[in-house]
């Protein structure tokens, strides 16, 4: 009898698998840890991405982790590879080297891959690439600075961490201003850290007389540059511009703050729409191969409400 | 027998101060003439007052980290445990401010919680150390990984803000002063002061530098080599409590970036100012000068554009190695 109910067990498990290995599909989500605000607000939104999916579609089934540097990574995909069977990865790259032939192994395996912002160094392996518009970020940035400052004006820049991302930005940035009289008269790595942009302000206040704006180029470093300011006293700045919308900076320019007329965005929730195109194209017969690039919008005062987010931790 | 040694070995000191003790001072010195010749800002007490204040929060840090290079151990978890505590203080003083309202005693529950944070902490690494005898680079390297998720965890991968008014009502602590001198200067001051007395004059001084050279010897000299040891980890852990206290009214923040190689800074400065990695010599005032050294070079490199910013660090690490030569050379020599 017990033999008999084994048998019987057995056989329904088998006969289940195969019927539950067609029905449901595996997206495994692999994206950095949340070492700095941005990176949070990332981690956020591909959370929730998940749990909306994952309620929504029945039959697709999520596996998501965070790694804290690129080996890890490496680790994470592989395991998802081998134990979970993933049928599509959703990719943001801690660095494109050491990434490049990890997620290759997987494209070849059969697997869906979308990458996310970061491209792998070789072209061609991933079905879509999601990403936000660094050159474009650069260039809202700049045509707005040089729409705030219609005579011209002395501005000092402070970038993020040397990169090619940073490069891309400042490049758009200067592409922009060429020619309208705006002097940049010193640019200096803040490296998107709120000391290290407290510390490089307050050297430029301390350097040059006469400042009229500041392209911070992102918010943590605003927070930082404002803080600097505020600290010397000095009335000669008319505003800062920062990026890629932290919630407390577009809350300001909500709130009409002189200092902060604007934020240009670079959104951490390019996460989430890189998960659900990725997620549709598994469940239905819509194409979704390609690129989609997400175009960095100018927030003002008039338009901040729509991105606002009080949930986020970004 | 040790009478008639010790008046010869003491002799060249009296003449000319060796190039150990010249080595840093040197260094300074020319630091503070590029600086001046390539800035006219440079001297401006705006300029000095920024570069004292922010050296403050390594500098506090550095003065605990001598005592502990001295008696021959190591802290890397200082940076990490600074963020932590700046974290905790943020958590614990918005969640006192519907009780307490913004006044003077919320101010004093934050400062205590840093103090006491810190403590705890560098008990945490002193017991660790000392009583399970496990090496202090592994303790240490350890703890600084768990402050550092731990303080990414309270702030859910954000950032952790300080309600907008108590930070405005706790801004004067770094940025106000007593005759035009801030806090953070004058809390460097008084740390570095007592630092020294208790290194050069104090008996608990004298026992680190002992412990550090040999501490078999200095067993066998009734010294409680685990007690001294570990006092050392518990006072750099209030002195990060106190930076994290003049750290936090800056920006009211704390996020996985604060404090971030705050660790190697302060060792940087340790070495830079005298300082005997292996334990066994420290100087205090050696220590504050290393801290100048190293918040002046980014000053100078911020206030000229000679060089390009991507090659700061290779020349903070030149001066870092520079300094440390000029010293060996100076005891080769004398």
């Amino acid at each position: 009898m017990k033999h008999l109910m084994t048998g019987l067990a057995l056989g329904a498990l088998l006969a289940a698998t195969p019927a539950l290995a067609q029905d449901t599909k595996v997206i495994g989500v692999s994206i950095p840890a949340a070492t700095h605000g941005w990176a949070g607000g990332m981690n956020y939104f591909a959370q929730e991405a998940v749990e909306r999916l994952e309620a929504t579609y029945e039959n697709l089934d999520f596996v998501l982790a965070t790694a804290s540097d690129p080996a890890k990574q490496v680790s994470d995909i592989e395991d998802m590879l081998a134990t979970r069977n993933i049928d599509a990865l959703v990719v943001l790259p801690f660095e494109s080297e050491p990434l490049t032939g990890p997620v290759q192994g997987v494209a070849e395996s059969g697997a869906w891959v979308t990458v996310v912002d970061r491209g792998l160094s070789q072209e061609g392996i991933e079905d879509l690439y999601v990403a936000g518009d660094n050159p474009g970020f650069g260039r809202v940035s700049g045509e707005y600075m040089a729409s705030k400052l219609p005579d011209g004006g002395k501005i000092v820049v402070l970038r993020g961490i040397p990169t090619t991302i940073d490069n891309e930005r400042v490049e758009g940035f200067q592409a922009a201003t060429e020619g309208t009289g705006i002097e940049i008269l010193a640019m200096e790595h803040g490296n998107w850290n709120r000391d290290d942009s407290f510390t490089v302000m307050q050297d430029f206040l301390s350097k040059y007389p006469e400042i009229d704006a500041v392209w911070a180029s992102d918010d943590d470093m605003a927070i930082g540059v404002l803080a600097a300011i505020e600290a010397s006293g000095r009335e000669d700045i008319q505003f800062v511009l920062g990026g890629a919308g932290m919630k407390e900076m577009v809350k300001r320019t909500m709130d009409g703050d002189a200092m902060i007329p604007a934020n240009v965005t670079y959104p951490p929730s390019m996460i989430a729409t890189a998960i659900e195109i990725t997620a549709v194209g598994l469940v239905s017969n819509a194409p979704v191969s390609g690129e989609f690039i997400i175009g960095s919008v100018l927030v003002t005062p008039e338009n901040a409400g729509q991105y606002y987010f009080p949930d986020s931790p970004f | 027998m040790t009478a008639t040694q010790t008046p010869p070995a003491r002799a060249p000191r009296r003449g000319l101060p060796s190039m150990t003790v010249l080595g840093p001072i040197l260094a300074l010195l020319v630091l503070l003439a590029i600086g001046m010749f390539l800035n006219e800002n440079f001297l401006s007490h705006a300029n000095i007052t920024n570069v004292l204040a922010r050296s403050a929060f390594i500098g506090i840090i550095a003065v605990g980290m001598t005592f502990v290079i001295t008696a021959g151990g190591l802290d890397l978890s200082v940076g990490s445990m600074a963020a932590f505590i700046a974290g905790l203080m943020i958590l614990v003083m918005n969640a006192a401010l519907p009780a307490l309202g913004i006044g003077v005693p919320i101010i004093l529950l934050g400062m205590a919680t840093a103090v006491a944070a810190g403590l705890a902490a560098g008990f945490l690494n002193g017991i660790l150390i000392t009583s399970l005898g496990i090496e202090a680079f592994i303790v240490t390297l350890g703890s600084m990984g768990i402050y550092r998720s731990l303080v990414t965890w309270l702030a859910d991968g954000g950032t952790l803000s300080l309600d907008f008014g108590l930070r405005t009502f706790y801004r004067p602590v770094y940025y106000d002063g007593i005759l035009g001198i801030g806090w953070p200067i004058i809390v460097f001051a008084v740390v570095v002061i007592l630092g020294e007395i208790a290194m050069r004059s104090a008996v608990f001084g004298r026992h680190c530098a002992a412990i550090g050279s040999n501490d078999q010897v200095a067993r066998y000299s009734s010294i409680n080599v685990n007690r001294v040891r570990l006092m050392t980890y518990v006072f750099l852990g209030l002195l990060v409590g106190v930076a994290t206290i003049m750290y936090v009214p800056r920006l009211g923040s704390a996020s996985a970036s604060t404090g971030l190689l705050w660790e190697l800074e302060a060792i940087a400065a340790v070495i830079i100012g005298g300082t005997v990695l292996k334990g066994g010599f420290g100087r205090v005032w050696g220590t504050v000068i290393g801290v100048l050294i190293l918040s002046l070079i980014g000053n100078i490199l911020n206030l000229t554009d000679l060089v390009s910013p991507y090659l700061n660090g290779a020349i903070q690490g030149a001066i870092i190695i520079l300094a440390v030569i000029l010293q060996r050379e100076g005891r080769a020599g004398g």
